[in-house]
């Protein structure tokens, strides 16, 4: 099997080391195929794992392949541990890339950079296939840091742009700051633990959990509490939570298939990953469960009401992203990891689906991405029309849908916790379920329904796209609608994912969600009294009274009357201005602070010019001293005769 | 006072005031004889101190080899004395405070108080028919043997390099060279030059033009 | 009998007069060997007495290395000297300034 395992990793990096270093050679036709088979053979591997570790039932697989260093107390390997949770990822990963590699080919049709998005797309997956499989910290790291430089470069795709290369520096820089945090977790947990192996790692926790550490003079932290909440500001910085977020709406900037795959599917889902990952380590600190249950809830909320006021297609769903994000981070808050996952994996399918039926519109209205210039186009594109449409109602919880069940599981979840913040929690998350119907369905009619708004000529000139993208499409709304259905009982309830997660049993979510639990048809049928799904669909009204029925006289009148909080919105709440005046600012002047003072002044001037001044003085004082004469030369040596003569005979002896 | 102390005395003074005329005479020629002298007297206090062999060696080996040589050089040079006696009035005073300073503090180290007959009492004189000669034999030979052999290599080395430095190649002097002479093959002295009859002929006939031809053939 | 010191103070101010001569005689690179060889005369005076006086042979040893040592100086101190007048035509210490920078 560890054959199977390197070729899930390996394929999609060769294939992306050719595309980039002979993209010339091989041609356009070249690269995409070359990456797509890669990715593809990634995918079969990653089918047959997934087969026969939960349908063959082979053990877990945790070993190392590969030493990478090995020094006195510690040893860096390349490892990998395959497990449920893993082999559910790779499958989730590896799908998504390749119906995003088929939809390239028609959504980069005719940019330049061809070759070099295919490189980049596979050298994402390698690196994120990494990320999960990992058994170890430094490799789990670096499968971290290089989705984040794909991402980084990926965002900066069109490096003309000014603002691209603004949005991949701020996602470059924001990642930075929870990279920071993740980084001193790790450090914490070498120290501490003296080892980067998860397996070990979690062997010693039971030492670990009584330690207390005191960095200000009496405070005292639980280590473990330290630790989880620095491992956590990494996953705040990749997985977008609140204040970390605001590189993600800004990563819109890159191309489409992009968004779709990293900034949607797979990488902003590795810090839930990661924490789910550590479930035995965030088990033993209510602290820090607290801490990111509050977190995931106030990003819940809060970015899903910025999606209302949004315009760009993209940025519509990119903050939809951020909402169903904090809910994965809320359940992760409440214990409830497997709902978490549940969600990613549901999330993954209908958030690229709905990325890459947006990115289809895009396409039809050749790169226009402003809703108000949309409208009507149910009628001209009926298969994007109808996957949208499938995504969107995954996206708010429509029963029977795959997000549905995911969702549902959460708000239940953390209806069920009795952690300290989670009645906010559930409120926060109740009313995101209003928020997502309507701004979902808010761009749903803008974009499908009501009159055309634009011109005449462009409206007739619009059609449907082409078959590399409806495809896509019409594969990822068949998982958007029905793997729900398919695998809550034994994702949630059943054993999938007991070598994985471990929940301590004062965590109680999850068992008086499974206690109420009586089959997947049951929550469907049931599914249509819930509080939660009428929330839902009253949001859907509102939505369709606003901009189906009357679309020229209620939303003018509302920007009017909410004319303040509406700016607040648009201006995200304020962090960018926060950001860039304070935190840029800031390190702007601190920069110049060390620059004038620290590296002209003292380094330059004191050290290195002074050092050189110093030498060039005395070389030129004690120059007159080395007059060439010989007998001066024998006079100082005979002189400092009689001087230890006469020290001997009148000081020393 | 015995005969032992008048001696040393006779001795040491003048070894004493020929050492100040080595430092202090014109003419180079005169104090390396000065010096000869100091050497000869110094020997001579060795002997009294019953180190005859060295004694000996000190007059074979200085006055006899070295004293000569440095004579030889001294007059071998045609050395302009007068440039180097600048400065000789000047420096006096500054050489006699030096040397005095050395001469007292030396006194109050090496005086009567840590060096007297009472506490270095004089050893019994050596039996008549023992020589000093097989003493120093004996640990040269056994104990020194090792650094009696670096000294001979030391030697040795001087020896080379006095002749590498001193050595001069005159130009128009013929020297052997046997490294050539081994080397030397058949081809390198004998040069066959064939005739032809013919041409030889016509080179009778036709002069120069054939002779130049063959030179250029070599 | 003549003490220790009194043969220390011979090989002392044997000494002293070569430091002395080295002073008087800085341009005379001839002289300033002959007092080299003076100074190691009177160390070996020194090494000559502690010998007598300590009963110990292993003194008169180190002697006949200096010896040797001091030959061998004066050999090769010569034949730069007789190099140096070759080239430079004098002995004078004051002219060799080559070292000066």
């Amino acid at each position: 099997m560890e054959k199977v395992y390197l070729a899930v990793v390996l394929a999609p990096l060769i294939a992306s080391i050719v595309a980039g270093l002979f993209g010339r050679q091989i041609g356009r036709a070249g690269a995409h195929w070359v990456t797509i088979i890669g990715v593809a053979i990634a995918l079969a591997a990653s089918v047959f794992a997934f087969y026969m570790h939960v349908f063959g039932g082979l053990p877990t697989f945790n070993a190392a392949v590969y030493t990478w260093m090995a020094s006195d107390m510690f040893t860096f390997e390349v490892g990998f541990l395959i497990d449920h949770l893993t082999v559910m990822m790779m499958v989730v990963v590896t799908a998504v890339s390749l119906m995003v590699h088929i939809y390239t080919i028609g959504y980069m049709h005719d940019d330049p950079g061809y070759q070099r998005f295919f490189s980049y797309i596979s050298l994402f997956t390698f690196s994120m296939l990494m990320l999960v499989m990992s058994n170890n910290l430094l490799q789990l790291f670096f499968g971290w840091e290089a989705v984040g430089l794909v991402s980084y470069l990926l965002i900066g795709f069109w490096y003309k742009r000014e603002s691209a290369i603004f949005a991949n520096l701020k996602a470059f820089l924001v990642n930075r700051v929870g990279d920071f945090g993740f980084l001193l977790g790790i450090a914490a947990i070498l120290m501490y633990a003296d080892t980067l192996d998860y397996a070990t790692f979690f062997e010693r926790l039971p030492e670990l959990a009584d330690i207390r550490v005191e960095y200000w003079p009496g405070v005292e932290w639980s280590l473990v509490t330290v630790i989880s909440i620095l491992l956590f500001i990494g996953a705040m910085g990749k997985s977008a939570q609140v204040p970390l977020h605001v590189w993600l709406p800004d990563s819109m900037e890159g191309p489409t298939p992009i968004s779709a795959l990293i900034h949607a599917a797979t990488m902003v889902t590795a810090g839930i990953f990661m924490v789910s990952r550590f479930s035995p380590l965030f088990e033993l600190s209510d602290a820090a469960l607290s801490f990111i249950l509050v977190i995931g809830a106030v990003t819940a909320l809060s970015m899903g009401l910025l999606g209302i006021v949004q315009n760009d297609i993209k940025r519509v769903v990119a903050y939809s992203t951020l909402s169903q994000l904090g809910y994965m981070t809320v359940a992760l808050g409440v214990s409830a990891y497997s709902p978490a996952l549940f969600h990613l994996m549901t999330h993954a399918f209908f958030k690229a689906l709905l990325f890459l039926a947006a990115g289809s519109v895009i396409i039809a209205l050749h790169h226009q991405q402003d809703m108000r210039q949309m409208g009507g186009l149910a009628k001209k594109m009926p298969i994007t029309f109808i996957t949208f449409l499938i995504g969107a109602l995954a996206l708010i919880g429509f029963p029977g849908t795959a997000g549905f069940y995911s969702k549902e599981s959460i708000i239940y979840a953390v209806q069920a916790s009795t952690l300290p913040g989670a009645s906010f929690a559930y409120w926060a998350v109740f009313a995101g379920v209003f928020v997502t119907a309507f701004y979902t369905f808010r761009m749903v009619f803008l974009v499908f329904f009501g009159q055309p708004r634009m011109s005449d000529a462009e409206y007739d000139h619009v059609k449907e796209t082409p078959r590399v993208v409806t495809v896509p499409l019409m594969l990822l709304a068949v998982p958007s609608l029905i793997v729900g259905f398919i695998v809550i009982e034994p994702l949630l309830f059943g054993s999938y994912f007991d070598d994985s997660l471990r929940v301590l049993a004062t965590h109680g979510a999850m068992a008086s969600l499974e206690s109420q639990f009586s089959g997947a048809w049951v929550m469907f049928t049931h599914g249509w009294v819930t509080p939660v799904v009428w929330m839902a669909l009253g949001g859907v009204a509102v939505a369709a009274i606003m901009y189906l029925l009357l679309p020229t006289v209620l939303p003018p009148l509302f920007a009017r009357v909410f004319a303040w909080p509406r700016r607040v919105m648009q201006d995200g709440y304020g962090f960018d201005g926060f950001n860039s005046v304070f935190v840029a600012g800031g390190s702007r002047l601190l920069g110049r602070g060390l620059w004038q003072i620290g590296d002209v002044r003292a380094i330059d001037g004191l050290m290195v010019n002074g050092s050189a001044a110093v030498v060039g003085y005395m070389a030129r004082t004690w120059r007159l001293v080395q007059t060439g004469y010989l007998y001066h030369y024998a006079f100082v040596m005979i002189l400092g005769l009689i001087g230890l003569l006469t020290w001997i005979v009148f000081i020393g002896a | 006072m015995s005969l032992y102390q008048i001696l040393f005395y006779v001795f040491a003074s003048v070894a004493v005031i020929a050492a100040i005329r080595v430092v202090t005479v014109r003419n180079p020629v005169h104090a390396a004889l000065f010096l000869v002298l100091t050497f000869f007297s110094t020997a001579l206090v060795w002997v009294l101190m019953e180190a005859e062999f060295l004694g000996i060696v000190l007059l074979l080996v200085y006055v006899g080899a070295v004293m000569v040589l440095f004579l030889f050089v001294v007059m071998m040079l045609d050395v302009n004395i007068a440039p180097l006696r600048e400065g000789f009035i000047k420096n006096l005073p500054v050489g006699v405070f030096v040397a005095l300073v050395m001469i007292v503090e030396l006194a109050l180290i090496l005086g009567p108080a840590s060096f007297g007959l009472d506490i270095y009492p004089p050893p019994e004189p050596a039996a008549a028919q023992t020589g000093n000669t097989l003493a120093i034999g004996q640990v040269l030979y056994t104990k020194f043997v090792y650094p009696f052999e670096i000294a001979a290599f030391i030697l040795l080395v001087a020896i080379v390099a006095a002749i590498a430095l001193a050595h001069r190649r005159r130009p128009g002097v013929h020297y052997q060279d046997i490294d050539a002479q081994v080397r030397v093959r058949a081809t390198d002295r004998v040069r066959i030059a064939r005739f032809d009859d013919d041409k030889t002929r016509r080179g009778d006939i036709a002069g120069d033009s054939n002779a130049n031809q063959d030179e250029k053939k070599p | 009998m003549i003490s220790l010191s009194e043969f220390l103070i011979f090989g002392g101010l044997l000494f002293s007069i070569s430091v002395a001569g080295i002073f008087l005689n800085r341009k005379n690179v001839l002289v300033l060997l002959m007092a080299i060889e003076l100074m190691l005369l009177a160390v070996n005076v020194n090494f000559v007495a502690f010998s007598h006086f300590s009963g110990d042979i292993d003194g008169q040893a180190f002697v006949f290395f200096v010896l040797t040592v001091a030959a061998a100086e004066a050999a090769i101190g010569l034949a730069i000297l007789v190099t140096l007048f070759r080239n430079r035509r004098t002995i004078n210490v004051e002219d060799l300034t080559e070292m000066k920078g």
